[in-house]
C-alpha cells in the first residue's frame, strides 16, 4: 500500500527545511530510504500514508565530499558507495571506508547514505562508530533557522533516538580533520551469519603517533554497542595515551578493556560475555592495524564489501 | 497524479502516475515490465535489482520519483536486437543458460542485473569481486556455484575471450538424449524476463484479495464484525466462515485445517485465516482488512512439542482422542537388549534442530477466475504455482461444494517450492472470492505473510543411543524423536515417519527401537521440506557415528565403510535391499578425493595462526517415492503430430529442478526424436493427467516412467502401422533421428504419424504408471522402492578469536541411479548442499510462545553467495532396476548430510561438538574459552540475560 503521498526533491537545504515546515510535521526527510521505508512499511505500519517525503539526495552540498582548510567534509546524503570509492576518504579516514564498506549489500550501499546511518541513531551504526572515533562534527540545520556544527556524539539521545526530528530538521553533513603524518585509523566488526544484520560489536580506532612513531601521542577508540549511544572508550584511551607502543601493552590494555567496558546482552545477537571477549579480540586487531598505517603512511581499506 | 519522465531500456516515457509508487511497482504495473520480480519488499533479497543511471538498486524500496529524468535498465533491456529484429542475448544471459545457473528463474533477473553492473565496471572480476557484488542478491535454488561460473564466463565473452566450458559431471556413456545436459525448453524466457509467474498474470477486470489472519496463536474467535470493511468504497466482498460453500476444511493427509476460522471457533496459530477481502485495488483491500473487528478470547499456548506431550498441556485440537499427539511412529527391529548387550561402546546424546523456512523467492500467489467469466474460463479456474495440482483441485472442490470436474487448476511457473508449495495457500480463498465477486481475483502474499503462513521444516528434539562392537560393527540404535508439527497436520505424519525410519542412518543395524512423537503445537504448521525429516535425524545419527568412531579410535570413514548398507542388507523396517545401493562407492570416491594423494599425511583437524580447520564426514540415504504402502502412481500422455513433433502432458510440477527437460528426454529417447521436437505441458487439470504430488524425490522415477511407457505405447502403435505398410516385422523398425528406418529405407516420424492418423490409429497414448508396491511401516517387506545414497565431506574453518565458522569446501558423491540430465542434476546437488549449509549455519525460524519473531526476511538469513563453499561433486550411477534407465530421486538427498558433515568438521577443528542448530558462534567461542567440549544451545537461545550453563 502507499506509504507516502507526495515526493519532493528540493535543491537546497533551505528548500528542504521550507518543504518540511509546510507539512507541519506530516512529512519526513528521506535520503536513501533503506531504513526509513522498511521501518514505515514493516515496523511502524501506520494506518495512513505519510503526507510527503522530502528527498535530500538532490541537495548538492549534501552529496559532495571535499577537503577544505584542513577538514574533510562529507555531505550527509553521500552514499556508502561514494564513500567507499573515494580515495580522499580512504586516505584521510580509512576507518570510515571500512565501516561504510560492510553496511548491507551493494544495492543498499548504492543508495543508503552516511547521514541516514547517523540519523537512525543506532548505538552500533557502522558509519557512526567510525565518525565518533574520527572526532567528527555534524552540521545541523534546525527548523528554527539555526545552522551549527556539533560533535557528532551530540546527535544521539538513546537507542534509535536522535536529537534531530526528521519531520523538521536537516542533518547537512560531517567534517573531521584531515590526516596528518603519523595519524591513521581503522575499523573492524564482528557479525554473526544469522538474524538482523547489525554488528555484534564494531570497533573504530584513530591514532596519532609521535615523531619517533613509537609513542601513542593521542588516540580515540569507539567500541559499539557498549552503551545506549555510541561513546568513546575514555578509560581504554587513557591507558594507552602517551605510552610506548609494544605488543605487550596492547594485549594488556585489550585484556583489561574486557572488564572496563560493560556491553549488554542482546537477544538473538550476542551474550554480554561474548561481547566482552570481542572487545579484546577487536582491540587486538584494530589497534595494531591503525598503528601500522600511521607508521607506514599507507592506508588501504580492508574488508570492503564482505562484511 | 504527477508527471514522471524517465527512460526505461532506451525508451523515453512521460507518465502520469501517483508519487507514491515504488520503482518496482511502476515497472511492473504501469509499464508491464514484469521481468523485475519482487521477493521481499525489504531491500533484503535483491532480486528486484534494476539499474538507475547504471547503478544497481533494489527497486522494491526505490521511490519511482527518485528516478525522475534518469535512465532505468531492467532485465528486459539486457538483450539487444539485431537489424533483422533477431534477439541477441547478453553474454550473461547466454552464459547463465550454458552453465545451468538458472533453475526456477525467479531470482535470475536480479542476479543478472547485479552482475551486469559489475561487469560494466570490472569486466575481469575475481570470485571475491563477484561475491561482493552479489552478496545481497539471493538465489535459493542453485547454491551459486554455477552463478559464479556463469559470471566469469560472461566476463570472458565480454572481453572477447572464449567462454568457460560448462562443468559437466562425469557420467556413464550417454544414450541419444538420456545422459545429455539438454536445456530446459523455456530457458530463454527465464533469462529475458518473459517467463510468467502467477503474479505476472493480469486478467481484464481483475481485482485484489487479502486475508485477515489471527491476532493470537491460540484463541477462540468470539465476534467478527465486517460491517465497516464492507461499507468502504471499492470493497467488493468480505467473506467469513459462513460464506464457505462446502466443507470448511483442508489438509493433504488429515483434514484438520479450517478454510476460515469462524465465530466461536478456535484459531490455532497466527497464520489462521479469519476473513477475506476483495477490492478494486490492493490499497483498498489493505484498508478494509484494518476495518474488520475481531474479538478473541485468548487461550494458553502450546509452544513446544515435548511440553505438548505432557498431561498438563492445553489441547491444540480440543476433543481429539490422542490429545496433542498427532502420531506415534514406531520402528522395531531385532532385539534391542541383545543389541546393546553385544555392544562394546555405547554413546547417547540429545540433538536439536530448529524450524526452517523454505524461503522460496516467489511468495505464494493465486488467481481465481469465476466459472463462465469468458470463453477461456468456462469453469472455476485457479492459476497457481503448486506442487500438487490435482489435490488442489480436490480441496478447492470440497470447500466450494463442487464436483472436482467443475474446477480447473492451471499451473503457472513456480518460483521455487522445496516442499513449501504442497499445502493449500490461497487456492480455496481465491476461489471463494472470485465466485463472490464474479471477477478474477488475485491473492498475492507478501513475503511477510508468506513467512507467517506456510508450513515449515519440523523442529525436532532427538535423543539417540548407538551401540557398536570393538571392530566397529553397529549393534543397536535406540532413539526417541519429538517433532513439532505445529497447529495442523499437513504432512507431519509422513515427514516424521521418514525421520523415524531413516534414524539408523544408511547402515546395517541389526537391532533398533525408534519412537517418534509428532506433536500438535500452536506454532506454524510443519510439513514437507526437502529432506523430509531425514535431514533432522541424519544430524543426530551422523554425529553419534563420529562419537562412536572416537570412542573406538577408528577413522570415521572406516566406521561408515564397515557399516554401510549394501545389497542384501535388511533395513530397520525389514526391507531387504536388492539393488542400487551405491553408498560404498560414494564413500570410496570421497575418501579418494580427500586423501588419495596425501600419502598418510592426512589430518582431520589442524590449526594455522588464529584459524582452526577441520574435515567432517557424513553419509545419507533417502527414499525415492511415497512408499509405506501408499499407492504411488503417475499418469502421462504423449501425443504425436504429423509435423514430427510430440507433446508430453502430465500434472507434475517443475519448480526449477528441470522436470520438463527430463520428461522431454524420456519421450525423445524412446521415440528416437531430436530433443527439440518434444514439447511438455505441465499441470493443467483439464489437459494433463495426474502425475501425483511433486514430492519425495519421485518425479524423475514416477512421471519419467509414465512418459517412457506412454512413449513406448506410441512407438508400438506407429510400429504396427509401419510394419504392416512395409510388410516387415515391427522389431526391425528403428526409431532414430526423427525417422523410422525400415529395411534400408526410412519414413519421417511425421509421415509415420500421418499414416497412423489416416488409418484411425490413435497417436495420443496415455499411461498410468504404478510404482512397485510398497509395504506400510511395521509390516516388513519393501517400505520403499528405491533409495538414493550420498557421502559428503565438509571442510570448515573456525576463527579462534570470534568463533565464526565458515564452510570452505564440500566434497560430495551422490548415487543417483542414472543421470538423465547431468547438469540439471548437478544443480540440484549444489543447491541442496547450500540450502543445508544454511540449515547448519545461518537459518532458524524463531517463534516465541507461538508468536513468530522471524516476521521479516531481514530476520531470516539464508545463505548468500558469500557463504558458498567450493563444491566438488561426483555422481555415482548404480542403477535401480525399475527406474527409467536406472534413475532414482535426487531432489532431497543432497540436503541431508551437509549439516552433520559441518558439525563433525567443527569438532575435528576445535574439539567442540555442536548439538543444536544453527551453530552459535557465541556459545562455541565461550565453550572454547572454558575448555568445554559440547555446545547444546543455538543462535535462537541467545537471550537478553542468558546465563551460560
Amino acid at each position: 500500500m502507499a506509504l507516502w503521498e507526495r515526493y519532493h526533491t528540493p535543491q537546497t537545504v533551505a528548500d528542504a527545511l521550507a518543504c518540511l515546515a509546510r507539512y507541519e510535521g506530516q512529512a519526513r526527510l528521506i535520503a536513501g530510504g533503506t531504513d526509513l521505508l522498511i521501518d514505515m512499511q514493516h515496523v511502524e505500519k501506520g494506518d495512513h500514508p505519510l503526507a510527503a517525503l522530502v528527498d535530500v539526495t538532490t541537495v548538492s552540498e549534501m552529496t559532495t565530499i571535499s577537503g577544505k582548510d584542513g577538514w574533510l567534509h562529507v555531505g550527509a546524503a553521500v552514499t556508502h558507495t561514494s564513500i567507499v570509492k573515494s580515495s580522499l576518504v580512504e586516505d584521510h579516514a580509512t576507518c570510515l571506508v571500512e565501516s561504510c564498506g560492510v553496511v548491507g549489500g551493494l544495492q543498499v550501499r548504492n543508495v543508503a547514505t552516511l547521514g541516514g546511518n547517523v540519523a537512525h541513531a543506532l548505538p552500533a551504526g557502522d558509519g557512526t562508530t567510525s565518525l565518533v572515533a574520527l572526532g567528527a562534527d555534524a552540521e545541523v540545520a534546525w527548523h528554527n533557522g539555526i545552522r551549527e556544527w556539533l560533535p557528532v556524539t551530540q546527535i544521539f539521545r538513546g537507542p534509535g533516538i536522535s536529537a534531530l526530528d526528521s519531520r523538521q530538521d536537516v542533518l547537512v553533513g560531517f567534517r573531521f580533520r584531515c590526516r596528518q603524518d603519523g595519524e591513521a585509523s581503522a575499523f573492524k566488526r564482528v557479525m554473526r551469519p544469522q538474524g538482523v544484520a547489525l554488528p555484534i560489536l564494531g570497533c573504530a580506532v584513530w591514532v596519532q603517533l609521535d615523531e619517533s612513531r613509537q609513542i601513542l601521542k593521542d588516540l580515540r577508540i569507539c567500541i559499539s554497542p557498549v552503551d545506549r549511544v555510541p561513546v568513546l572508550a575514555a578509560e581504554v584511551e587513557d591507558s594507552l595515551r602517551g605510552q610506548v607502543i609494544t605488543e605487550a601493552l596492547i594485549s594488556r590494555v585489550a585484556s583489561a578493556a574486557r572488564d572496563q567496558l560493560h556491553p549488554r546482552a542482546s537477544k538473538y545477537r550476542a551474550s554480554a560475555e561474548y561481547r566482552s571477549h570481542m572487545i579484546e579480540t577487536l582491540l587486538n586487531q584494530v589497534l595494531p592495524l591503525a598503528i601500522a598505517r600511521a607508521r607506514s603512511g599507507v592506508a588501504k581499506a580492508e574488508g570492503v564489501g564482505l562484511g | 497524479m504527477s508527471e514522471l519522465k524517465l527512460n526505461v531500456n532506451g525508451v523515453d516515457h512521460e507518465l502520469k502516475v501517483p508519487e507514491s509508487l515504488t520503482l518496482a511497482a511502476l515497472l511492473r504495473q504501469e509499464l508491464g515490465l514484469t521481468g523485475t520480480k519482487i521477493g521481499c519488499d525489504e531491500a533484503e533479497c535483491g532480486i528486484c535489482t534494476v539499474h538507475v543511471d547504471g547503478v544497481p538498486v533494489d527497486s522494491c524500496i526505490y521511490p519511482a520519483f527518485k528516478a525522475q529524468g534518469r535512465k532505468v535498465r531492467t532485465v528486459e533491456g539486457l538483450a539487444c536486437h539485431a537489424a533483422n529484429g533477431e534477439e541477441q542475448l547478453h553474454p550473461l544471459q547466454s552464459e547463465f543458460i550454458n552453465h545451468c545457473a538458472v533453475q526456477c528463474g525467479f531470482c535470475t533477473p536480479g542476479l543478472m542485473m547485479t552482475a551486469a553492473a559489475l561487469l560494466e565496471e570490472n569486466p575481469e572480476p575475481d570470485d571475491r569481486d563477484i561475491k561482493v557484488a552479489l552478496k545481497d542478491t539471493y538465489c535459493r535454488c542453485t547454491g551459486y556455484t554455477s552463478v559464479l561460473q556463469a559470471i566469469h564466463s560472461a566476463g570472458r565473452v565480454i572481453r572477447g575471450e572464449e567462454p568457460l566450458p560448462p562443468g559437466e559431471p562425469e557420467v556413464v556413456t550417454p544414450l541419444k538424449t538420456i545422459g545429455h545436459s539438454e536445456l530446459v525448453p523455456d530457458i530463454v524466457d527465464r533469462v529475458t524476463g518473459r517467463a510468467k509467474y502467477t503474479d505476472d498474470y493480469c486478467f481484464p477486470g481483475m481485482v485484489y484479495g487479502r486475508t485477515l489472519r489471527s491476532a493470537y496463536p491460540h484463541a477462540i474467535v468470539r465476534r467478527i464484525d465486517t460491517g465497516r470493511a464492507r461499507s468502504l468504497p471499492g470493497v467488493l466482498a468480505v467473506l467469513t466462515r459462513s460464506d464457505v460453500p462446502g466443507e470448511n476444511v483442508h489438509g493433504i493427509v488429515t483434514l484438520d485445517w479450517p478454510v476460515l476460522v469462524g465465530e466461536n471457533e478456535t484459531a490455532r496459530y497466527m497464520g489462521d485465516a479469519i476473513a477475506l477481502v476483495a477490492a478494486e485495488t490492493e490499497e483498498i483491500a489493505n484498508q478494509a482488512l484494518k476495518l474488520i473487528e475481531v474479538d478473541y478470547e485468548t487461550l494458553p499456548v502450546v509452544a513446544d512439542p515435548v511440553y505438548a506431550h505432557t498431561p498438563e498441556a492445553p489441547l491444540v485440537h480440543a476433543g481429539r482422542e490422542n490429545g496433542n499427539l498427532l502420531k506415534h511412529i514406531k520402528v522395531r527391529h531385532g532385539n534391542l537388549q541383545r543389541g546393546f548387550d553385544e555392544a562394546d561402546v555405547v554413546v547417547e546424546r540429545t540433538y536439536r534442530t530448529p524450524i526452517i523456512e523454505h524461503a522460496f523467492l516467489e511468495p505464494e500467489c493465486t488467481i481465481g477466475v469465476p466459472a463462465g467469466y469468458d470463453g477461456e474460463h468456462l469453469k472455476l479456474t485457479i492459476y497457481v504455482g503448486s506442487q500438487i495440482p490435482y489435490q488442489d483441485r480436490n480441496q478447492v472442490a470440497r470447500a466450494m461444494d463442487l464436483p472436482d470436474e467443475q474446477v480447473r487448476v492451471r499451473g503457472t511457473l513456480i518460483g521455487g517450492g522445496f516442499g513449501g508449495k504442497e499445502d493449500i495457500a490461497g487456492q480455496i480463498h481465491v476461489a471463494m472470492l472470485a465466485d463472490a465477486v464474479g471477477r478474477p481475483v488475485k491473492l498475492l502474499y507478501s513475503r511477510q505473510e508468506s513467512l507467517l503462513f506456510h508450513p515449515k521444516r519440523h523442529a525436532t528434539v532427538i535423543r539417540i543411543r548407538t551401540g557398536a562392537k570393538r571392530d566397529g560393527r553397529l549393534t543397536a540404535v535406540e532413539a526417541e524423536l519429538y517433532g513439532d508439527a505445529g497447529a495442523y497436520a499437513s504432512l507431519s505424519d509422513k515427514v516424521m515417519t521418514r525421520a523415524t525410519t531413516h534414524a539408523t542412518g544408511p547402515y546395517n543395524v541389526p537391532h533398533a527401537k525408534i519412537d517418534c512423537y509428532a506433536m500438535y503445537t500452536n506454532n506454524p504448521p510443519a510439513g514437507a521440506f526437502r529432506g523430509f525429516g531425514v535431514t533432522q535425524s541424519a544430524f543426530a545419527v551422523e554425529q553419534n557415528m563420529d562419537l562412536i568412531a572416537e570412542e573406538l579410535g577408528m577413522d570415521p570413514l572406516e566406521l561408515r565403510h564397515i557399516n554401510a548398507q549394501k545389497v542384501g542388507v535388511v533395513t530397520a523396517t525389514g526391507q531387504k535391499l536388492r539393488d542400487s545401493v551405491g553408498l560404498l562407492e560414494t564413500i570410496r570416491i570421497c575418501d579418494e578425493d580427500l586423501r588419495g594423494k596425501v600419502n598418510g599425511n592426512f589430518r582431520w583437524g589442524w590449526r594455522e595462526a588464529d584459524l582452526a580447520w577441520g574435515w567432517g564426514v557424513a553419509c545419507a540415504y533417502k527414499n525415492t517415492g511415497l512408499g509405506g504402502g501408499a499407492p504411488d502412481k503417475s499418469a502421462a500422455e504423449v501425443e504425436a503430430y504429423d509435423d514430427g513433433t510430440v507433446e508430453v502432458r502430465t500434472s507434475s510440477a517443475d519448480m526449477g529442478q528441470g522436470l520438463v527437460a527430463v520428461l522431454a528426454q524420456c519421450a525423445a529417447e524412446e521415440l528416437g526424436l531430436p530433443y527439440g521436437r518434444v514439447r511438455v505441458l505441465l499441470s493443467d487439470t483439464d489437459l494433463t493427467p495426474d502425475g501425483g504430488p511433486t514430492t519425495a524425490s519421485r518425479q524423475t522415477f514416477m512421471s519419467g516412467n509414465a512418459v517412457r511407457h506412454a512413449a513406448i505405447g506410441l512407438r508400438d502403435a506407429l510400429s504396427s502401422v509401419l510394419s504392416e505398410e512395409h510388410d516387415q516385422p515391427p522389431d526391425l523398425l528403428r526409431f532414430e533421428e526423427g525417422l523410422v528406418r525400415v529395411n534400408g529405407s526410412s519414413v519421417s516420424f511425421g509421415d509415420a504419424v500421418r499414416l497412423a492418423q489416416n488409418q484411425g490409429i490413435p497417436t495420443r497414448i496415455q499411461h498410468e504408471y504404478w510404482g512397485p508396491k510398497t509395504q506400510p511401516l511395521g509390516t516388513g517387506g519393501d517400505m520403499h522402492f528405491a533409495f538414493s545414497y550420498a557421502t559428503q565431506i565438509a571442510l570448515v574453518s573456525v576463527d579462534l578469536n570470534t568463533g565464526v565458522v565458515h564452510c570452505e569446501k564440500i566434497i560430495s558423491a551422490t548415487d543417483v541411479g542414472r543421470a538423465i540430465n547431468p547438469m540439471l542434476l548437478q544443480g540440484q546437488i549444489e543447491g541442496g548442499i547450500v540450502m543445508a549449509l544454511g540449515n547448519a549455519l545461518t537459518e532458524s525460524y524463531i517463534v516465541e510462545d507461538g508468536v513468530p519473531w522471524s516476521t521479516l526476511l531481514a530476520r531470516y538469513k539464508m545463505p548468500s553467495i558469500k557463504h558458498t563453499p567450493e563444491i566438488v561433486s561426483y555422481l555415482v550411477e548404480d542403477p535401480v532396476s525399475e527406474g527409467p534407465w536406472g534413475a532414482k530421486g535426487v531432489g532431497e538427498i543432497p540436503s541431508i548430510n551437509t549439516m552433520p558433515a559441518i558439525t563433525n568438521a567443527i569438532y575435528n577443528a576445535v574439539g567442540v561438538r555442536v548439538f543444536s542448530l544453527p551453530v552459535d558462534q557465541d556459545a562455541l567461542l565461550l565453550a572454547l574459552r572454558r575448555g568445554e567440549t559440547e555446545v547444546h544451545s543455538a543462535w535462537h537461545d541467545v537471550r537478553e540475560f542468558r546465563q551460560h550453563a
